[in-house]
């Protein structure tokens, strides 16, 4: 009875539940959809999570390690963190910041701090932790400051922002190459076919890496922030079209022979509806999954392009620019927290692998 | 199986061509040039340059021609072996690269050696155990390797040994075979620093690796043939070994293809991290400086290095695959 109950459910169900169904089987791949979810809501609400202003230097508080946030003091509960105290190392001489149990400085919610725009349009200052007090220099430096005294838990929230936009970006913009030359090639066949192939093929067979560094190099410095910004958008998804393109021709190739298609064209559709209201539905799936895999190649591309310098340029904050921070031993051997932007880079590429990976199963609910 | 061959040969000319021409308009694009460049550099240390000499230097350089003129003249030059003048060393271009061109290439197909030989027996290990544990642990180390950039590896490797063994990882020579000529004890040396940098590169390559060798033959695995085999009473190491293997390696082979390229570039990156004497600290310089000559060369010789690797590749894989051969003919 069950059983027949469950096949009553599997023949009435849309190909987006099945698709949903087959998609929620993948466990790693599920997780990993809540786990991208929750970057862009923290890349969407980066200056509410911020605790300070991302760009504020202050010399005084230079490498002051990460510290974290005392819930209980001897009286209960009451969250507060310690100030910190500089000291200097008797045996190299320099300033290192010790937490100073006796000042207790006390933490909130919603606390106000730097003003910004909410959603980019409704003007606030307030944050979701904060000291009940502002004090001038000292703060709630969760993850510690870099050599500037700039806070790295509110760069890190900022540069998410950034560095997860331009993954979105520059994939709708590859998205964009790879479906008109795939489809061309994959529709038309024959010549055009044969040449955007060897097209592909040049392209793929160019170590990117000096290529992007040639192209991103040649930008000028004169730009804005947001024009270097699109042009390094630009320059990544230059060269990871093709393997959009690919799964496009495929998918094109697959479905030129199907029933359905050659039904439609029987009974008189044009070219284009036939594309726009019968093929493309049947493959917009391979798409999404496709895109979810190239995703993870463009956040690394921008992370590297920047860490060498010739992506995205200070004040601009992004992954790579924080990592760059991170590039000399010396430095990393007095200040290891700096290292910690490794951490979000490598979950994030990890998790759109996996959601890809889930996502290309479901793509196909039938298989 | 000759057409074959040539269209291969074709498609591998076109494609050098085509980096010719990418990494000239690369070089074009910004604005101003090594003149400008060089103007400002004396401007920021007192001296100046007047209008008459930036002109006659620019002459000299052959700055001042059309485009098309300055990439058929610059062409021509390369394909009779002259790079030209390095403007930021003041020596010839094949010089100052030197070595760094063949290290490169020595780190790049160390990294792929490497990954062949890791990724070969545990893919087939993982296919064969399925769902053992040790699957787990290779698929998991496998997609460790896929999300950890290579360059952060490379971070977190020299920042271990640093912190942790005192150790300085990094280099591809000890202190007294720097600058030392070549020897057999400079290439020992040599053989002894490459595993690391080496490592860091293969990771994320076997790891792709590992999955589609496992994926493959699991898919020969459930064939009739290894069933007959297995009835005839062949030993299981034979069984897998003499046919299945081999079937599931073509993809394997194909894969170097897109392998290389991503090494070679990869190792330009790692390079920087782990301070190698490739390369990729030259480019990034040549291209702050807009030593066009110098970055030029540099990115048209790792293409055409990755071209000529790419058609090895391809040459390996027909001889390898014999259904290649005869789709070839008709």
């Amino acid at each position: 009875m069950s059983a027949s109950l469950a096949d009553d459910r599997l023949a009435q169900a849309t190909q987006l539940q099945l698709t949903w169904w087959r998609f929620c089987r993948h466990k790693l791949a599920l997780v990993s959809l809540f786990i991208v979810a929750a970057f862009y809501l923290v890349a969407i609400f980066a200056d509410f999570l911020a605790i300070a202003d991302p760009h504020a230097t202050d010399a005084r508080r230079s490498y002051i390690p990460p510290q974290g946030i005392h819930l209980f003091d001897t009286n209960g509960f009451a969250p507060h963190v310690s100030g910190m105290a500089g000291k200097r190392d008797l045996k190299t001489f320099k300033l290192v910041y010790v937490p100073d149990p006796a000042r207790v400085l006390p933490v909130t919610l919603f606390a106000h701090g730097y003003s910004y725009n909410l959603l980019g349009f409704i003007p606030t200052d307030i944050h979701l932790i904060g000291l009940a007090t502002p004090q001038p220099i000292d703060g709630i430096f969760l993850l510690g400051t870099d050599q500037l005294g700039r806070d790295l838990f509110s760069r890190l929230i900022v540069a998410t922002r950034v560095s997860l936009s331009i993954g979105l970006v520059g994939v709708g913009m590859s998205l964009v190459l790879g479906i008109l030359l795939g489809g061309v090639s994959g529709l038309y066949g024959g010549l055009v076919d044969t040449l955007i192939q060897r097209v592909i093929e040049v392209v793929r067979s160019i170590p990117t890496i000096p290529l992007w560094m040639g192209l991103a190099a040649a930008l000028p410095n004169t730009w804005s922030v947001t024009q270097v910004y699109f042009a390094i958008t630009l320059i990544i998804s230059l060269v990871s079209w093709p393997e959009l393109a690919r799964v496009v021709r495929g998918r094109f190739l697959a479905l030129r022979e199907e029933d359905f298609v050659i039904a439609a064209e029987l009974s008189g559709a044009g070219q284009f509806r036939i594309i726009l209201r019968h093929m493309l539905p049947s493959f917009t799936s391979h798409i999404i999954a496709a895109t979810s895999l190239a995703l993870p190649a463009m956040i690394v591309s921008e992370t590297s392009l920047s860490f060498l310098g010739l992506g995205l340029r200070p004040p601009a904050i992004s992954w790579g620019i924080l990592l760059q921070d991170a590039q000399n031993v010396q430095v990393l051997a007095g200040a290891p927290w700096l290292l910690i932007t490794a951490i979000p880079v490598s979950l994030v590429i990890l998790s759109f692998n996996f959601l890809g990976d889930g996502l290309r199963d479901a793509a196909d609910p039938y298989g | 199986m000759l057409i074959y061959i040539g269209r291969r040969l074709v498609i591998a000319m076109v494609t050098c061509v085509a980096i010719s021409m990418l990494t000239f308009v690369i070089i074009r694009l910004p604005p101003g040039d090594f003149v400008d460049a060089y103007i400002a550099n004396l401007a920021a240390s007192g001296s100046s340059v007047s209008a008459d000499q930036a002109e006659a230097m620019r002459h000299e350089y052959g700055l001042d021609r059309p485009v098309y003129v300055q990439y058929g003249l610059w062409m021509n030059r390369v394909v009779n072996g002259d790079f030209g003048v390095s403007m930021m060393w003041r020596r010839p271009v094949t010089e100052v690269i030197g070595d760094r061109l063949w290290l490169t290439m020595a780190v790049s197909f160390a990294a792929l050696f490497l990954t062949w030989m890791i990724a070969l027996p545990i893919g087939i290990y993982s296919a064969v155990r399925q769902y053992s544990i040790g699957d787990y642990v290779a698929t998991m180390l496998g997609f460790i390797g896929l999300s950890i950039p290579n360059f952060l590896l490379a971070l977190i490797l020299m920042y271990t040994g640093f912190r942790y063994f005192g150790l300085s990882i990094g280099g591809l020579f000890s202190a007294e075979y720097a600058q030392a000529p070549w020897s057999a004890a400079k290439a020992w040396d040599l053989a002894k620093h490459l595993p690391l940098p080496a490592c860091v590169l293969a990771l994320a390559g076997t790891a792709q690796l590992i999955r589609i060798m496992r994926a493959n033959l699991l898919d020969e695995l459930r064939k009739p043939y290894v069933v007959t085999a297995r009835a005839k009473g062949l030993t299981e190491s034979r069984t897998v070994l003499k046919y299945p293997v081999r079937a599931a390696l073509n993809p394997f082979a194909s894969s170097i293809a897109y392998l290389f390229p991503y090494l070679v570039s990869g190792s330009i990156i790692v390079s920087l991290v782990l301070g190698l004497p490739t390369v990729g600290p030259l480019l990034l310089q040549a291209l702050v400086a807009q030593d066009m000559y110098l970055a030029g060369t540099i990115v048209l010789l790792l293409g055409i290095m990755t071209v000529v690797g790419t058609l090895v590749s391809d040459l390996l894989l027909m001889w390898i695959e014999p259904r290649l051969r005869l789709t070839g003919r008709s």
